[in-house]
């Protein structure tokens, strides 16, 4: 039989082999959350994560953002197992290749639109710059913001909040967006425009979202859904 | 926003600048601290002055003498005690025993800064039908002068010794009937006695030494009291005025002496002193440490407060030292700023009480003493008390799990 040669599978920016995540360990009242969860996340890949509550999502998302670390598993991102890393390592990694869109905002009170979005830049660099400016004024440009810019988040509705909570998150060039529910807390014109930035800037940016979401309207509109139940995939 | 401005320093400024009024009564409460401290201190530090000023117008800060005279037993020949009683031997007046090598091996030692031989005894002066017993002072002035100040305290005349002049207090010259110029008759218990013009009368502001204190020159103190080229004292000034004792123990070690230091000499008082200043130490601790809890408190409530902000910035990539630090640029900055309107309010304070506060003839009450040095040491500690305090609620503030952070 002659062979054939088949283009090389890219490396996935997330690679999860065997998470599993227990509470209370060695107590009476340990508990298991994931059972073992092997996933595969791609560069351009806009994925809808869905299961009921208590089936283990966020625990999932949560690990998948290096914010929690799995009882046993790897995590590898962008080629890296986090394995071996430690807390300032983690950090590092999180804040280079990792952004965080919550179901609110969670956008700093004390600074303005603008001074929101540059944070983890100025965070990763200890200090702002012109650069770092110019890039915070393009991302609020290009969702539609460039006039809330020297506002404090209390002055702005609450889809222009959550789309500078989007901006802040793309604001390193992070390779992985993982968004909580994003347009939970949104009225339904809202919520839309919001799915449609991200679906937008996914096609512009090639950044991979991953989308917990209980809205099954939206998810369709993803690339995939990932159904978890019970702390495990469920096949498609 | 500055770009050269560090990223915690950022934070840390708008998250006090955020909670304005909290921000504003922990810096009232550190401005009321830091105040009282730099009044009280400046206070103290004043009347102590005053107080060591007064004490020491008069007297050196150490003053060394012949030693004792002490009667021995006589013993017979087979070492048994010819005469059992042993009666305190009369104290004659005597020099110190090779008096001008002790004082200028006294005066090559480390902390002193001068040291003048002087000759003391009583005489009688007479003028007229009027005489009172008094205190001769034989001194060199050029090294007397410097230790007690007489020219400071001179009302009329000037301070200068020849061997026929004699300078005396104010109400000894009036109780004598003598004006600056005239001629008294001193009178030593020897016998010996010399006829002396007054060159200048002083008010040391005690009345007992203005009616009993007199100076001539050293010379003319040793021939009248019979005792050519002796010295009875030999007064010294040191630098560091509580270094006394110790000086006039290595003094008195070291040297055929008895030293006496103005602390031995003066024991009430210093220990009044001492207690002045013990009492100011527990003062400044205790207001210090309820500053310090005061800021604490605050930042507490802030970690709580911005337990969300934590996550966020956590989940960001804001590393656990980058947290530690805002949180303790927001003490420090507390601690130097309260510290810094409480200097300005203190001074300010008791530049006001100064010139209220008087004495009955209208003089200062106390020297008026900011030093530069009390200010920048109560800035340091201040800052140093914020960060200190800022500790525990930053380490607090990194120990937050994101997770639990975010989801508050």
């Amino acid at each position: 039989m002659p062979s054939v040669d088949r283009p090389a599978e890219p490396t996935p920016i997330v690679h999860l082999e065997g998470i599993r995540r227990s509470y209370n360990i060695g107590l009476p009242s340990e508990i298991e959350i994931l059972h073992g969860i092997d996933l595969d996340l791609h560069r351009g890949e806009f994925l809808a994560l869905m299961g009921a509550s208590g089936s283990g999502k966020s625990t999932l998302l949560n690990i998948i953002g290096l914010l929690d670390r799995p009882t046993a598993g790897h995590v590898v991102i962008n080629g890296i197992d986090t394995a071996s890393l430690d807390d300032a390592a983690i950090t590092r990694l999180r804040g280079h290749a990792i952004g965080f869109v919550f179901q609110e905002h969670h956008l700093i009170s004390a600074f303005t639109a603008l001074e929101n979005v540059m944070m983890p830049m100025i965070v990763d660099r200890n200090g702002g710059s012109d650069a770092i400016r110019e890039r915070a004024l393009g991302l609020l440009e290009k969702l539609g913001l460039a006039h809330v810019g020297e506002n404090m988040s209390s002055n702005m509705s609450g889809g222009e909040q959550q789309r500078v909570a989007i901006a802040r998150a793309l604001a390193m060039q992070a390779s992985l967006i993982l968004a909580d529910e994003p347009t939970g807390n949104l009225d339904s014109q809202s919520a839309d425009n919001v799915f449609d930035f991200m679906r937008q800037l996914n096609r512009d940016e090639g950044t991979c979202f991953l989308i917990v979401t209980h809205n099954l309207e939206l998810a369709q509109k993803c690339d995939r859904i990932i159904t978890m139940a019970d702390g495990a995939l469920v096949p498609a | 926003m500055n770009n050269a401005v560090p990223f915690e320093w950022i934070a840390a400024v708008r998250f006090l600048r955020e909670g304005r009024l909290q921000t504003a009564f922990i810096i009232l409460g550190i401005t009321i601290g830091v105040a009282v401290i730099v009044f009280m201190s400046a206070l103290l530090s004043g009347l102590q002055v005053n107080f060591l000023d007064r004490v020491l117008t008069s007297s050196a800060q150490i003053q060394l003498l012949p030693l004792d005279q002490v009667a021995r037993p006589l013993f017979a020949s087979d070492a048994a005690i010819e005469d059992a009683t042993v009666q305190r031997p009369t104290q004659r007046i005597v020099s110190i025993n090779q008096w001008q090598k002790v004082r200028d091996r006294v005066a090559q030692m480390p902390g002193v800064l001068n040291a003048a031989p002087t000759m003391l005894g009583s005489a009688l002066i007479t003028r007229g039908d009027a005489s009172r017993a008094v205190r001769v002072s034989g001194v060199e002035p050029d090294s007397y002068f410097p230790i007690i100040r007489i020219p400071d305290f001179l009302t009329e005349g000037k301070a200068t010794l020849a061997n026929d002049e004699i300078i005396l207090g104010t109400d000894l010259a009036t109780n004598l009937g003598a004006s600056l110029g005239d001629t008294v008759n001193v009178r030593a218990a020897s016998g010996n006695a010399v006829i002396l013009r007054i060159t200048g009368l002083f008010d040391l502001g005690n009345k007992a030494a203005n009616e009993s204190v007199s100076y001539v020159a050293l010379r003319t103190a040793q021939s009248l009291l019979g005792q050519a080229g002796a010295v009875t004292t030999i007064e010294v000034k040191i630098a560091d005025v509580y270094a006394a004792e110790r000086l006039a123990q290595q003094i008195a070690a070291a040297n055929p002496v008895k030293a006496e230091s103005w602390i031995a000499t003066n024991a009430q008082f210093f220990t009044a002193i001492r207690a002045q200043q013990s009492s100011n130490t527990l003062i400044r601790a205790f207001v210090g440490l309820s500053v310090a809890f005061g800021i604490a408190a605050v930042l507490v409530v802030s970690v709580i407060q911005r337990s969300k902000d934590i996550g966020i910035l956590r989940a960001m990539g804001t590393t656990r030292g980058q947290i530690l630090r805002i949180f303790l640029i927001q003490g420090g900055l507390l601690g130097l700023a309260g510290a810094i309107i409480g200097c300005l309010v203190g001074a300010g304070g008791l530049v006001w009480y100064h010139s209220l506060i008087r004495q009955a003839d209208g003089s200062e009450l106390f020297p008026l003493l900011l030093e530069r040095q009390m200010f920048i040491v109560t800035l340091g500690l201040a800052t140093l008390t914020g960060l200190l305090s800022a500790t525990a609620p930053a380490l607090r503030a990194t120990k937050l799990d994101p997770v639990d952070a975010i989801r508050g």
